[in-house]
């Protein structure tokens, strides 16, 4: 039997079959069972506020490798995340609340109306590229969220509407332990969706779109056809994370759906690694941790210097912009990238030249 | 018909500000192909300026307005230096973020200085409001007017016949053609961006006084938006004409439609005709098309 820590040191691929295997060796499908043992490990050792996080971390992965299948694998830009995620949140909440429906059927139905959502408005993308789209899909934020706040009969307005935890039969997932393996599981399979997306015909015809649309017309992939479903698959996904948030929170109003959201998850995408799964969920895990750490770090200070308390907003925005504008500089390929990095340094390692 | 003429005049008076606000954007575009989501900021940054020099040191206007250009062109300067130039062969979505990134810099900064309250802005235009016919038109109004038209003329006059302007319509044509001829790209860029910001600080200046100053001004850059789409985003003309459409549209349709929705149509409307627009004509009215090769 091989040596479980005996690890490649360089690309032994064979065959296009071999190259192609999402669990490849031995060594890469224990790496994959003692991942997902740790996740479902974790909220043994940790306090519920950590859970909580965590929880928040699962959602924002989700909602960010939707948006990267638009941006990273497509490249078609986005600003308008954060409506999607509303119309994700705000259709699990008119099903569940005003309906009375059960939340297993509302929350593909939230991904699915989101997905339609999502189509339409990327239907611009057709002729539309780079600034005009991104322009565009504000365009479709704004509008979304006067709909979602003056459509009072349907949404409540700005007041919002309250959602209850999701059940199955007389167990509701009330703790945060119970909704953290909730998420954790969505997570899972949308990493398996998104991974396995890039291996088929859509998934290679999204990579050509990216790399230069006209070309990949060319070669006969329909760019309407293949533009719109990425729009649909991204806003898919999204909208299981909007549905996920809203019964997490138990609350959706429109001032959580902002533009300042949207800009986050395009932060995640960008801080993680575009166009890679992996790259989605540690960026999708920094900024939701970047605004708790700072105020920890604050925390600590204020000892000294009680006046940074007022400042603590603003000093968060403040340092969000910087980290996006550091990270954009000097390490564009994102946290993935320099995750890869050290891979493969020790990988190569002492010969790594 | 009164009511129709006072939106009427309110649009072209708002519109002229976004007009000014939105020639921002189209200076930077025009030069560098990049799009400043973060001149909402920009905007803000001026007025603050201005007021400190106002109210703190009571220097007089003239001067105050004087040192506030000097130092938005020397902001904008350290912003093309430190996050443009980095960035000057990354894809448009990174130039995208960094400007977003850059927005929420900027405001986070601002917020620290001054904090989040409305300041007033001492009045400097006439505050007796003129009347022409039933139409109310305040002098602030009339003088952002003014400011606007003599800009528009100043941009065409300069984008057709000064060198640094023919200089910048090169490099927002082709970067490295224009190098090969002896262009400074870089010297280019930094003189852009410096103009960009300080007519960012004549608009905040302008809408300072008529609304006071707050963060909240910083929103004008994402309103200002639909304007340069409208008009086009390498059109100095476009921006402008953009922006009283713009304002006239947004007015008029507030005026009439917004009891019946229930109020913010305005922040809508424009959005709205961004979305129809862009369906038809995808460079705007009067944006150039430019050919992609493979």
């Amino acid at each position: 039997m091989r040596n479980l820590f005996v690890r490649e040191s360089g690309n032994y691929k064979t065959s296009y079959v071999n190259d192609m295997k999402l669990f490849g060796t031995v060594s890469q499908k224990v790496k994959i069972a003692v991942i997902v043992g740790v996740l479902l490990l974790v909220p043994l050792f940790t306090s519920n506020y950590w859970i909580g996080l965590l929880t928040l971390c699962a959602i924002s992965a989700i909602g960010a490798i939707g948006l990267n299948i638009l941006t990273g694998f497509t490249g078609q830009i986005s600003i308008g995340v954060g409506a999607f995620l509303g119309v994700g949140g705000y259709t699990s909440a008119i099903i569940t609340s005003t309906y009375g429906l059960s939340f297993w059927i509302s929350l593909p139905l939230a991904g699915l109306i989101t997905a339609i959502v999502g189509g339409i408005f990327g239907l611009p993308a057709l002729r539309l590229k780079g600034l005009y789209l991104a322009i565009a899909t504000l365009a479709a934020q704004v509008i979304i969220l006067f709909i979602i706040s003056r459509w009072t009969s349907v949404t409540g307005g700005t007041s919002g509407m309250v959602l209850s935890r999701p059940s199955i039969g007389s167990f509701t997932f009330m703790s945060n332990t119970s909704y953290y393996y909730l998420a954790i599981v969505i997570l899972l399979l949308t990493v398996l969706y998104a991974t396995n997306l890039l291996r088929t015909r859509v998934g290679r015809a999204f990579l050509a779109v990216r790399d230069r649309d006209i070309a990949a017309q060319i070669m006969g992939i329909n760019l309407f056809k293949y533009k719109v479903l990425a729009f649909a698959v991204s806003s898919f996904f999204v909208g299981i994370a909007g549905a996920l948030l809203a019964h997490y929170t138990m609350i959706v109003s429109p001032e959580l759906y902002s533009t300042t959201v949207s800009i986050e998850y395009l932060a995640m995408i960008l801080i993680g690694g575009l166009g890679s799964v992996f790259g989605s969920i540690i960026g999708a895990v920094f900024i939701t941790l970047l605004p708790v750490s700072l105020g920890m770090a604050i925390d600590m200070v204020t000892v000294y210097f009680p006046d940074l308390y007022h400042l603590l907003s603003a000093f968060k925005e403040f340092a969000f912009g910087l980290v996006i504008i550091l990270f954009l500089i000097f390490e564009p390929g994102g946290l993935a990238h320099i995750w890869l990095n050290i891979k493969k340094y020790f990988k190569l390692w002492p010969f790594s030249y | 018909m009164t009511f129709f003429l006072q939106m009427l005049s309110n649009g072209i008076v708002v519109g002229s500000i976004y007009g000014l606000v939105a020639l921002g954007f189209v200076l930077i575009y025009r030069a560098s192909g990049a799009l400043n989501l973060a001149n909402g900021e920009f905007v803000l940054f001026g007025p603050y300026i201005c007021l400190v020099l106002l109210t703190s040191y009571n220097v007089p206007f003239y001067i105050a307005i004087i040192i506030t250009l000097i130092v938005s062109a020397i902001l904008g300067l350290v912003v093309e230096r430190l996050v443009i130039r980095p960035l000057q062969h990354a894809p448009a979505i990174s130039v995208i973020m960094a400007t977003l990134g850059l927005a929420s810099l900027l405001a986070g900064a601002i917020h620290m200085i001054w904090g989040h309250g409305t300041k007033i802005f001492p009045p400097v235009f006439p505050q007796t409001p003129l009347k022409f016919g039933g139409v109310i038109v305040t002098p602030v109004y009339l003088w952002s007017f003014v400011i606007v038209m003599v800009l528009l003329v100043v941009f065409t006059v300069f984008f057709k016949y000064s060198k640094m302007g023919l200089a910048m319509r090169a490099v927002a044509d082709d970067q490295g053609a224009a190098q090969s001829v002896g262009m400074s790209v870089k010297f280019v860029y930094a003189v852009t961006w410096s103009i960009a910001a300080m007519v960012a600080a004549v608009g905040g200046v302008l809408l300072g006084n008529i609304s006071g100053v707050s963060p909240i001004m910083a929103t004008i850059g994402l309103t200002v938006l639909p304007v340069v789409i409208l008009g086009g985003l390498d059109s100095v003309a476009g921006a402008i004409i953009g922006g009283f459409l713009i304002g006239i549209v947004q007015n008029i349709a507030g005026g009439y439609l917004d009891p019946l929705v229930g109020g913010g149509l305005k922040e809508v409307v424009p959005f709205i005709i961004v979305l129809l627009i862009l369906m038809i004509k995808p460079h705007g009215l009067f944006g150039s098309k430019g050919i992609e090769r493979v």
